[in-house]
């Protein structure tokens, strides 16, 4: 039987999320990573991306988040995160579009063309790609 | 005593004072509302990352970020947020006062004292009062954006991380309930300790990708966060207390008239009375 822990996702804005949960997966920066309880204190930078959550009883809720940082200590998960949200608030079209833009703008490079932020842009839309097609598994 | 006249004009003038405090308590109390709700949402990640701080300062880490480092205090700097605009009772003024009284243990100890604003309040307090002011933000307005501030916390850092001050304090109001503000004095750097049981021992983070990299983001968000949060959370005492200065202004002046009306009517009066015996008098001489 899984022990569950204490999960905290909040974003600068608000609280997203808390409640007890069997395991996280989240997006960090060294690769995608599974938490469950017992865990080593870890801290780790989070990339944008999708953070799924089993809870008790093997339900499982997705969030989009666009970066911050994981804290886990022995029994509580802690995402500190810049935006997140629900999964199901991320707008597909929106996320498509932005896709979209921002390969249009790093393939036709001109002098005023900002590449970390086309880059970033390009990872936060994907991420919330990504985050939609966990979802809907 | 003062004529019929006089009286008159003055009831006029307090009346039109009323409308204006009147008018301005309404104000603060919907923007009180809507700024309250900024400081609640906003509260949940200043918390917890305050906490995940504290535990990281609990840890015995293979690198020591110098925020954690405690050194002998040569030079202290200070971060005061105030108001932009005034008439909010005494908000600002007992914040000062805080601050002065905290300055001067340290000035009492050789120390000296930088000090950055934030507000118009404040810049335009330690300007005259003298100290060395050596940033001030101001017109943040009453939605506060975290990129508005990170000039100031910036400017701060920069000399923390110079050498030049040992000790960052943040004086802010403390929002406790709409009647009662408590201004705080808090120490930023070197971060504390959280007291929390069953992490005294010796323990560590494992660190992803790196110690010195994660730590160096996670702490500018930290103070970021909680220079943010003390802005927010004036922001909402401004108003609270600009509500309840301008409640007990807008009382005032109804007493105000009301004797006013009073002593009025008494001077209508004796001037009546006083045209009735002249003229009783007049009849009598006749």
């Amino acid at each position: 039987m899984a022990t569950t822990m204490q999960c905290d996702i909040v974003s600068a804005e608000k609280s997203i999320f808390t409640g007890a949960v069997e395991m996280v997966v989240a997006a960090g920066s060294l690769g995608d990573l599974g938490i469950s309880y017992g865990h080593a204190p870890l801290l780790t930078a989070l990339f944008p991306g999708p953070v799924r959550l089993i809870l008790e009883g093997g339900e499982e809720e997705v969030f989009y988040v666009s970066g911050g940082f994981l804290e886990v200590q022995k029994e509580v998960v802690t995402l500190l995160t810049d935006t997140a949200m629900r999964a199901e608030d991320v707008d597909e079209s929106a996320a498509l579009k932005a896709v979209e833009d921002a390969e249009k703008a790093m393939s036709n490079q001109n002098s005023e063309f900002d590449y970390s932020t086309a880059a970033a842009q390009l990872a936060e839309a994907a991420a919330q790609l990504r985050a939609l097609k966990q979802m809907k598994k | 005593m003062a004529s019929g006249k006089e009286i008159r004009t003055k009831i006029a003038s307090i009346k039109n004072t009323q409308k204006i405090t009147k008018a301005m308590e309404m104000v603060s109390a919907s923007k009180m509302r809507k700024v309250q709700d900024r400081m609640k949402l906003g509260k949940p990640y200043s918390q917890r990352i305050r906490s995940v701080i504290g535990h990281i300062a609990n840890s015995t880490p293979e690198y020591k970020h110098p925020y954690f480092d405690t050194r002998d205090a040569k030079r202290v700097g200070y971060i005061v947020v105030s108001t932009d605009r005034g008439l909010c009772g005494g908000l600002n003024i007992n914040a000062f006062k805080t601050t002065v009284a905290s300055m001067k243990e340290w000035s009492d100890q050789g120390v000296e004292i930088d000090i950055c604003t934030i507000g118009a309040r404040a810049a335009t307090f330690f300007n005259n009062y003298g100290g060395n002011v050596v940033g001030a933000v101001r017109d943040i307005g009453d939605a506060p954006e975290v990129s508005d501030l990170i000039g100031a916390v910036k400017i701060m850092l920069d000399k923390f991380d110079g050498g030049e001050i040992d000790r960052l304090m943040v004086v802010s109001n403390d929002f406790i309930n709409t009647m009662t503000h408590k201004p705080v004095v808090n120490q930023l750097i070197p971060l504390q300790p959280s007291e929390e049981e069953g992490l005294q021992h010796h323990w560590d983070y494992l660190y992803e990708p790196d110690a010195q990299e994660l730590l160096d983001g996670l702490l500018l968000r930290f103070i970021e966060s909680q220079v943010y949060q003390a802005v927010v959370e004036n922001n909402a005492c401004e108003q609270a207390a600009r509500m309840i200065a301008m409640k007990s202004a807008s009382d005032n002046a109804g007493d105000l008239i009301e004797e006013l009306g009073l002593a009025y009517n008494k001077a209508r009066q004796a001037a009546i009375t006083q045209e009735l015996s002249e003229i009783a008098g007049g009849a009598a001489a006749v």
